[in-house]
């Protein structure tokens, strides 16, 4: 065997920290990328990365805070031994970031200055002014510069990865990728293949991620075997910016400054907001939650603004949904200097001044937790057991997962500032395990063998390719398909589920690829064809979408960013104390027959059909015990005061540990 | 009050008969390299909150020009469309700037007839609006534009910063390497090396490079060499840089028309980076001098 070569899809936090820890360690790195790697989706990152430092360790928080958040805010979802991992590697990171040369901002002293974030009561996060996902993905795509500049690494920037190439034993030995200006395939031979492609946003249409983010590679991974993990939760952002390209997220901070949501009474109301009385205006949030107003936590907005306009009819306009944002009852001088960064925002892309005119906005799709399913090895103190083969390895030998693209680390919801991290900690994590493997990944027979294999999967690709190009009569334009698709799933896979919505959006799916078959190409050519390879990328977005709408309609509970209203637990009702306590005892036994049955991710693997199957895996929540989330529950103290009562009777030690963990609220 | 309402409800149904109107855009497009560029004509349903990006994506869906003939997408490259990963970079009515934030409402104010995109003309064409901008990422290796670390394992904090040095430093480290600085710069010129048909991949990618390393670095490199250098660990081979900033295609090129500066879409202060190594290479050549 030559020195051995690891072949790594996608540049962005985890494909760039992977590239260069395997670099540092000697191995030469093929680092396939839809776009420059400088230009990935990491850039679009704004608020910061989580870690503990020697300033919140000294008002008690600690690596086991930082891990318990991430548990809670992700619902339990999540195995807890990479969780525990993660958390333990966080100050190694932010110290190598701040090593590389973020700029990251800082005390009057110099130190690095550190805010606070949702799902926490520490100011655990460092941040590089408002661009903290794109200074960190600069400080590694220099580093991996430095490496290309002396030969460990090799750059396929304006690639497509295809399909991995797989031996008759199963084990994944390289991939099929293509060059998208001149079009030609190329077959790479690898001792091992890491996937970094990111999250799938683009199946829902319009999202705030970027338009690379199809997630095609993900896809054409999982229809040649690997599983898919927890693919029904999806994170949607409550207040974003809707654009006809692109939906920009508009931060939290525009309603923690005083902004209020509301919506004309009169459906579709034509006159401008600013003319529209007190009286006919309906401020829904504050209306529904007297105690938070427009502060809600993210889901509750999340969800209330969606249903509004979708069950209620109230959207601000008819053909795009909406609601206001209104900020124009504060003085200006206020909103500049408390908002200005985030308002030349809407500035720069409505062409709108939010000062004068209220906001139009909507949530929008922003992060996959699922992804992937992939491996670990369990160390003997909780952790992952650091170089184990199996570290982030998915069901395909040989094929490793890293990033938004795996499944591990945020649970049904994902905390603010924590994707930065787990991409980078991954992305370093993985590099020692992969190396690991290359052992495991001897013994293939000779060399015409394995030429082959790779002939036959690129004479695959080639005349796959072909056959769109030659395709002639189909009546289906697939930037049309792509916009039906998106429709189908923000109606049913987003904010609020319903099962008779979900079977339904799935048939749809299922006819909406079969149309897709259909389609016919506007350009034939063989030259920077972005037409074909557009086509071929929503060809493989219907598998997800398979997967994201079979999860979230088989799992009847509510988790995270998963909510069923059908099978919400609505808070205590009773008025006497004893009908109270009765309620909050029954709560907690509804509570935990839901553990149960439903602390599970679910895993899809593709059937021989093309449909999902879907089976369920238990979640190692071996350290740190379950507990309900109670936000703006009726009744939440009473339940609480159940429920620890119930872990105190139980064992000694959880019901210590239950009392000594905040019910942190507000997560997400 | 009713009659306000009715004046707003008549002058809306005067806006919505804007709404159903047509934007003329007019392409510049380019099968391949080396082949003859090429006008076509577009019609593009007017809709608001429009950006070139979403007119664009209008005109792949559709692959219809004006005259009503079948035509191939018009192929452009962008990702994050807000900004911050540098792909967009066109002409959009002759000046260099960003797709994705050049709004279709305030271009129809400079000009109603129509509007007009063309590829960058700085940077060699690869089909229609997608140009090669290899370039732009050899120049951040020729001045070495990152912290020579040891390497990434752990060894603490890096060096204490000031704030005031952030502050300096942030802006710069914004650069989206998105090359409307070049684009605008009257100094840097177009370099396109085609591959000779005896020539193999490693041969041509060799060649290409030295012709890319005879031609200016331009204000985006330079204004990364200035904030390597102003870094702690990162001046450490300031002198390194200092040398590639100064030698053939450096910063005495620079022509001091200062166009960088007014198209950059990030407000980069990219002259006084510029000033900063005019400077820098001053010093260190008289430095140079008595050191010999």
């Amino acid at each position: 065997m030559s020195q051995p070569r690891v072949l790594v899809i996608g540049g962005g936090l985890a494909g760039l920290s992977a590239t260069m820890r395997l670099a540092e360690l000697g191995i030469g790195v093929d680092l396939v990328s839809l776009v420059p790697v400088k230009r990935s989706h990491s850039v679009c990152a704004q608020g910061g990365i989580n870690s503990v430092n020697s300033l919140t360790r000294q008002q008690g928080d600690s690596e086991w805070k930082h891990f318990d958040d991430t548990v809670y805010g992700g619902d339990f979802l999540q195995h807890q031994p990479p969780v525990k991992e993660m958390a333990e590697w966080g100050p190694r990171i932010i110290d190598l970031m701040d090593r590389l040369g973020v700029p990251f901002n800082r005390t009057p002293e110099g130190f690095r200055d550190q805010r606070r974030f949702g799902g926490t009561l520490y100011k655990r996060t460092a941040f590089a002014g408002a661009t903290t996902g794109q200074q960190l993905l600069y400080a590694l795509d220099e580093q991996v510069r430095r490496y290309e500049v002396e030969g460990k690494v090799k750059k396929w920037e304006f690639w497509d990865f295809l399909e991995p190439v797989l031996d008759e034993s199963g084990r994944c030995r390289g991939a099929i990728c293509q060059d998208l200006v001149t079009m030609q395939f190329r077959a790479f031979p690898a001792d091992a293949v890491i996937l970094a492609s990111g999250g799938c946003g683009l199946l829902y249409g319009r999202s705030t991620m970027s338009m690379v983010c199809t997630g095609s590679a993900v896809s054409r991974a999982y229809q040649s075997g690997a599983a898919y993990g927890n693919g029904e939760f999806i994170q949607v952002h409550p207040t974003a910016i809707p654009g006809a390209d692109k939906l920009r997220l508009m931060s939290e901070s525009a309603r923690g400054e005083g902004g209020r949501v509301w919506v004309p009474r009169i459906p579709q109301d034509s006159r401008d907001p600013r003319q529209i009385p007190e009286a006919e205006r309906c401020y829904f949030l504050e209306e529904r939650y007297p105690k938070y107003g427009n502060l809600v936590p993210r889901d509750i907005a999340t969800r209330e603004i969606f249903d509004i306009c979708t069950n209620e009819g109230l959207s601000v306009e008819k053909d795009r949904l909406c609601v206001y944002l209104d900020l124009t009852h504060l003085s200006r001088e206020t909103l500049d200097r408390k908002l200005g960064g985030i308002l030349e925002i809407y500035e720069k892309f409505q062409g709108v001044d939010p000062r004068s005119v209220p906001m139009k906005i909507f949530p929008a799709v922003h992060y996959s937790m699922g992804g992937l399913w992939v491996d670990y090895e369990r160390s003997g103190s909780g952790g992952m057991v650091e170089g184990s083969p199996r570290n982030h390895q998915t069901t395909i030998p040989g094929l490793y997962a890293i990033g938004e693209c795996d499944y591990q680390y945020h649970g049904a919801n994902r905390l603010g500032a924590n994707s930065l991290l787990s991409c980078i900690f991954s992305g370093l994590f993985v590099a020692p395990s992969v190396i690991s493997s290359f052992d495991l990944a001897r013994g293939w027979g000779g060399g015409g063998h394995s030429g082959q294999v790779f002939e036959r999967a690129t004479g695959r690709q080639e005349e796959r390719h072909e056959s769109f190009l030659s395709r002639r009569g189909g009546r289906e334009n697939p930037y049309s398909l792509h916009g039906e698709l998106g429709d189908i799933m923000t109606r049913a896979a987003t904010v609020v589920r319903r099962n008779d919505q979900l079977r339904k959006a799935y048939d749809d799916v299922c006819r909406l690829e079969e149309r897709w078959r259909e389609c016919s190409l506007s350009d034939t050519g063989n030259w920077t064809n972005q037409n074909v390879v557009f086509t071929k990328s929503l060809g493989d977005m219907f598998p997800i979408a398979k997967v994201i709408l079979k999860g979230a309609l088989l799992r009847d509970e509510c988790r995270g960013a998963h909510y069923k209203p059908e099978f919400a637990m609505p808070g205590i009702a009773a008025t006497s104390p004893d009908e109270q306590r009765r309620e909050a005892e029954a709560w907690c036994d509804r509570f935990e027959r839901n553990t149960a049955k439903w602390l599970k991710s679910s895993i899809a693997k593709v059937g021989p059909d093309g449909h999902p199957e879907i089976s369920y895996e238990d979640v190692d929540s071996s350290l740190i015990p379950p507990r309900p989330r109670l936000y703006g529950l009726v009744g939440a103290e009473l339940i609480e005061e159940v429920w620890k009562e119930r872990q105190a009777a139980r064992t000694p030690a959880s019901a210590e540990a239950a009392g000594r963990q905040p019910m942190t609220v507000g997560a997400g | 009050m009713i009659r306000a309402v009715e004046t707003d409800v008549a002058a809306t149904d005067a806006d919505s008969s804007v709404a159903v109107k047509t934007i003329r855009v007019r392409v510049l497009r380019q099968d391949a390299p080396g082949r003859e560029s090429y006008w076509e004509r577009h019609d593009v349903p007017y809709e608001p909150n429009m950006n070139i990006i979403s007119v664009l994506q209008k005109i792949a869906a559709k692959a219809t020009s004006a005259d009503g003939r079948a035509v191939p997408p018009v192929a452009w490259d962008c990702s994050c469309l807000e900004e911050v990963c540098g792909s967009c970079t066109m002409l959009v009515n002759g000046r260099t700037r960003m797709a994705c934030s050049a709004l279709v409402d305030k271009l129809l104010v400079e000009n109603a007839d129509e509007i007009v995109i063309e590829p960058m003309t700085k940077f060699p064409v690869v089909r229609d609006l997608v140009v090669d901008r290899r370039r732009l990422f050899r120049s951040l290796e020729r001045v070495k534009a990152w912290v020579p670390v040891d390497g990434s394992y752990d060894q603490g904090p890096g060096p204490r910063i000031s704030p005031k040095e952030q502050e300096d430093a942030y802006p710069l480290s914004t650069c989206i390497s998105c090359g409307c600085c070049l684009e605008a710069c009257p100094q840097f010129t177009k370099i396109e090396v085609i591959r000779r048909d005896d020539e193999s991949q490693e041969e041509f990618d060799a060649r290409r490079k030295a012709a890319f390393d005879k031609g200016f670095l331009g204000a985006h490199a330079i204004s990364q060499a200035m904030l390597f250098n102003a870094h702690p660990t990162g001046g450490m081979i300031a002198d390194e840089r200092l040398k590639a900033v100064t030698s053939q295609g450096g910063i005495q090129m620079c022509g001091n028309a200062q166009n960088c500066v007014a198209v950059c879409p990030k407000q980069i202060p990219l002259t006084r980076s510029i000033a900063r190594a005019g400077r820098a290479a001053t010093l260190w050549a008289i430095k140079r001098l008595f050191d010999r």
